[in-house]
């Protein structure tokens, strides 16, 4: 657990950097730090283990406070990963992973191991990779050395500071996704900065929205979204957060059954007298091992002999971890306008329609969601 | 501003410690220089540096841009090559082997030094052409011959005058290594401070020496101030800029 | 270089033939020379290299140190300052910088001429290149590596040790380099003020005349030269890391 309270910051030059900070960062919580460029995030987040000392206030880690503690043995105890990486380019990824727990004196094989183990969570194979230098890996894989350094001994705190700041987008998306997983797993308590709303919204467990070194408004993303607290964070979310409160559901969250399965050998005839006793202009169609094939629609089946022939097969499916902005955008390219849910398998897992979608919008609007419990508007 | 205070506080001493060394008129049996030859071997120091430098400069410029053009890419390594070795060679060694070769004497000592102060020269005109950005080059001289300018006035207007800082760094790098190389040259009989120091170190008379060694040291400082000023003077302003941002960074 | 610096000087016409047999009589002097001495000649190269050794070993030393000293942040201005310093002791001529000491050690009642001088001043000349390319290469080292060092807990003398320095060791070596392959030119005047050498049999040659001496001073003074900016250009590439020598191989 992580506590800042009435922190300031005052530069030298008089620069009021941050004023007045308390926050609260619960144990396993991922809270985001949040704001334009000169807001004071980093500097709130880099006084947590002090590398920018404060000019007054308290903060403390599970109730010690961090002033009372060496620097140096402090960050030890705290992961960081910062948007430049910062790999050090004469040692191995290894001996970067491995960077605290050498200063923490760990016996060689336990060092071995465990630079193996964070490797392999992050996604790479130790054989490959751990004897190569930085410069013989992709940014993206510099980036999930960073990731795996800052877990390097363990800590249970991590401070991220736009950690994946300096890639592309889409590699960036797929770290993200990553992070988010492992996250899971591991249940750190992290302080994460950066100032692209998209990022925290899909990331943070919580976001503090700071504009001139005072924090705006603590909420959780979807409150953030709905009930912006003023004029500053309404823009900085932006017009179009009801959009941007896709991104806070993924396709499994929403997806429904689909209203008629059926299969291949099924009778061409009766799936049609179906289809028009339930008013249904389509069907999806599924294998014996529910293998999703195809569309099937009410007008095709009129002169069909067998289900095969007139089946759409689909141009885009999408799995259950897909955010649904990205679904939707999707469901644009599909000649059905709906996106079949598949897993890694290709069974069905259920479908998306406009219709769903809009229900989300309509809900998450009126801010009367399950989601949204505590929310006002 | 500190660095002019530091240039001026040095060259004060050293300027001091001449006119008193000259000053004291004897030590000993040993008569000092008498002012009129100190400034006459000043003179002839730097007659001997500038002459070599100017015939240095008109020679190596030339060869230094003839070796960047496509025609001449067969020895240009070579060329560029031995500069750079022959740059590792000692001036004790050039000044010898002239001394040698050419007897004893002022025109040996010019050439010893002609031929080390090319090397720098050839080097950087070089370098400084070959830095200048081909596309901006291109670009230029398409505009310059639409305006009826030749392909010679071109390269002579847009090239030596981007490639000017660096090749003005070549000569002050040359004219330096020069006025020492003027005072090993004092050895070979060429006359100049060296003499002095020479004279000096043969008697082993600490003021006779002085007397030599702290003009000496003065000249190459306020030589290398000089030139270091036509450098900044000369570099293109945009240049400049980019220079001093490097620096603070 | 010989063979050029007679193609040069053919050119204006500033020798004539008499001059040109006359130098190749020279080189076969020197030839005998090489044959009938070599353990002259061994000797001057030993001692040479001795004085090298340790007016470079020094300068290494004081050089690394001093860089490492100003290269600590908020001391931008004496780094300045030593800096400039050290250049302007660079453009004092080897002859009167070689006076000048032999003025002060002489007030001081040590010795003032042979070994003791001219390692002074060859310390004094080594000390730039290294001071300035130390200073550099620890002040460019990425920023990001040096808060990512710190913010995991390591101390500065930690940062210094296991991340400044090894980056920087390349960049240093090619000061050191420089260092070398110039004081192996001054130590040969350093002959003159009695410190032995290579310069010796070359200034031995200037005072009698004897054009013999002064080739094979000459000639192998450059080899020692041109033989040790190679074997420095070596061991730059070994002491690189090796994570600085590898580039690009990246895959996705």
């Amino acid at each position: 657990m992580i506590k800042l309270k009435y922190v300031i910051k005052i530069y030298p030059d008089g620069t009021e950097a941050v004023k007045d900070f308390s926050l609260e960062i619960k144990k396993g919580e991922l809270c985001i730090f949040l704001g334009p460029s000169g807001c004071g995030k980093t500097t709130s987040m880099k006084m947590i283990n002090r590398l920018i000392p404060m000019t007054s206030g308290k903060i403390y880690i599970d109730g010690v406070d961090v002033m009372k503690l060496n620097p140096n043995e402090l960050r030890r105890g705290i992961g960081y990963a910062i948007q430049n990486i910062g790999l050090f380019p004469h040692l191995t990824v290894e001996e970067n992973i491995t960077t605290v727990p050498m200063l923490k004196k760990w016996p060689k094989t336990r060092q071995r191991a465990r630079a193996e183990e964070l490797l392999k969570l992050v996604g790479m194979d130790p054989q490959t990779f751990l004897e190569r230098y930085p410069s013989e890996l992709s940014g993206g894989q510099q980036q999930r050395v960073g990731v795996a350094r800052c877990l390097g001994a363990d800590p249970p705190i991590l401070l991220m500071d736009e950690p994946f700041g300096a890639i592309d987008p889409i590699t960036r998306g797929k770290l993200q996704d990553e992070f988010l997983k492992i996250q899971s797993k591991i249940k750190k308590t992290i302080a994460f900065v950066t100032h692209d709303i998209n990022e925290a919204i899909k990331m943070g467990d919580k976001i503090a929205l700071m504009q001139e070194g005072k924090l705006v408004q603590f909420n959780d993303p979807a409150t953030l979204l709905n009930s912006p607290k003023n004029e500053f964070v309404r823009n900085f979310v932006g017009a179009d957060r009801v959009l941007k409160g896709l991104r806070l559901y993924r396709a499994r969250d929403i997806m429904q059954e689909p209203p008629l399965k059926v299969k291949v050998g099924d009778n061409p005839v009766k799936v049609r007298d179906r289809m028009k006793r339930d008013m249904l202009k389509w069907s999806m169609l599924v294998d014996g091992q529910n293998h999703f094939l195809g569309w099937i629609t009410y007008a095709d089946l009129e002169k069909a002999k067998s289900l095969r022939e007139i089946m759409v097969p689909p141009a885009v499916t999408t799995a259950p971890e897909t955010l649904l902005n990205e679904a939707m955008s999707m469901m644009f390219n599909s000649a059905i306008g709906n996106l079949a849910v598949i897993d890694d398998q290709e069974h069905l897992l259920g479908v998306l329609t406009f219709d769903i979608i809009r229900n989300i919008l309509g809900k998450e609007n009126s801010g009367n969601q399950k989601r949204f419990g505590g929310s006002k508007q | 501003m500190r660095k002019y205070i530091i240039l001026g506080l040095l060259l004060g001493i050293l300027l001091g410690l001449t006119i008193w060394m000259t000053s004291l008129g004897s030590v000993g049996i040993f008569k000092m220089a008498p002012p009129m030859k100190v400034l006459s071997a000043t003179v002839r120091h730097l007659q001997i540096v500038e002459a070599a430098e100017l015939l240095a400069i008109t020679i190596g410029i030339p060869i230094g841009f003839l070796s960047t053009r496509r025609a001449c890419r067969f020895i240009s390594p070579v060329l560029i090559g031995t500069a750079n070795v022959g740059q590792t060679v000692p001036t004790l060694a050039f000044i010898g082997i002239a001394g040698a070769v050419l007897g004893m004497g002022y025109k040996a000592a010019v050439i010893a030094l002609l031929v080390y102060a090319m090397l720098p020269i050839i080097r950087n005109t070089y370098a400084g052409i070959r830095s200048v950005d081909p596309a901006l080059k291109a670009a230029v001289k398409e505009a310059a011959r639409g305006m009826g300018m030749s392909m010679l006035q071109v390269t002579a207007k847009v090239e030596m005058r981007l490639a000017m800082p660096i090749i003005l760094a070549g000569i002050r790098t040359s004219m330096v290594v020069n006025v020492g190389t003027a005072a090993i040259a004092g050895m070979i009989g060429s006359g100049g401070l060296g003499e002095l120091i020479v004279t000096g170190i043969a008697v082993r008379v600490t003021q006779l020496i002085l007397q030599g060694a702290a003009p000496t040291a003065a000249l190459a400082i306020i030589l290398d101030a000089l030139i270091g000023g036509v450098e900044t003077w000369v570099t293109p302003r945009g240049l400049k800029a980019l220079k001093s941002a490097q620096w603070q960074q | 270089m010989a063979v050029n610096l007679h193609a040069v000087l053919e050119l204006p016409g500033l020798i004539n033939k008499e001059n040109i047999i006359e130098a190749q009589l020279m080189w076969i002097l020197a030839w005998n020379y090489l044959l009938k001495y070599p353990d002259k000649i061994l000797e001057w190269t030993l001692q040479h290299l001795y004085i090298i050794l340790v007016a470079n070993a020094s300068a290494a030393v004081l050089g690394i140190l001093i860089g490492i000293f100003i290269s600590r942040e908020g001391r931008e201005q004496l780094a300045d300052t030593v800096i400039y310093l050290a250049s302007i002791m660079l453009t004092i001529p080897s002859l009167a910088l070689y006076g000048i000491l032999m003025g002060i050690l002489s007030a001081l009642t040590l010795p003032s001429i042979g070994f003791l001088p001219v390692v002074i001043a060859l310390t004094l000349y080594g000390l730039l290149p290294i001071v300035r390319n130390t200073y550099t290469a620890i002040r460019e080292v990425d920023p990001a590596i040096i808060e990512a060092g710190r913010g995991m807990g390591m101390s500065e003398q930690q940062i210094l040790v296991k991340v400044k320095l090894p980056l920087a060791v390349p960049v240093i070596m090619a000061g050191l380099r420089q260092a070398i392959v110039m004081n192996i030119g001054i130590a040969a005047i350093g002959s003159y003020i009695g410190a032995g050498g290579l310069g010796q049999p070359i200034f031995r040659g200037i005072a009698n005349y004897r054009v013999d001496l002064i080739i094979v001073g000459a000639v192998f003074v450059s080899l020692l030269a041109i033989i040790m900016d190679l074997i420095m250009g070596r061991v730059e590439l070994i002491t690189t890391p090796k994570g600085l020598r590898i580039r690009g191989r990246s895959n996705d």
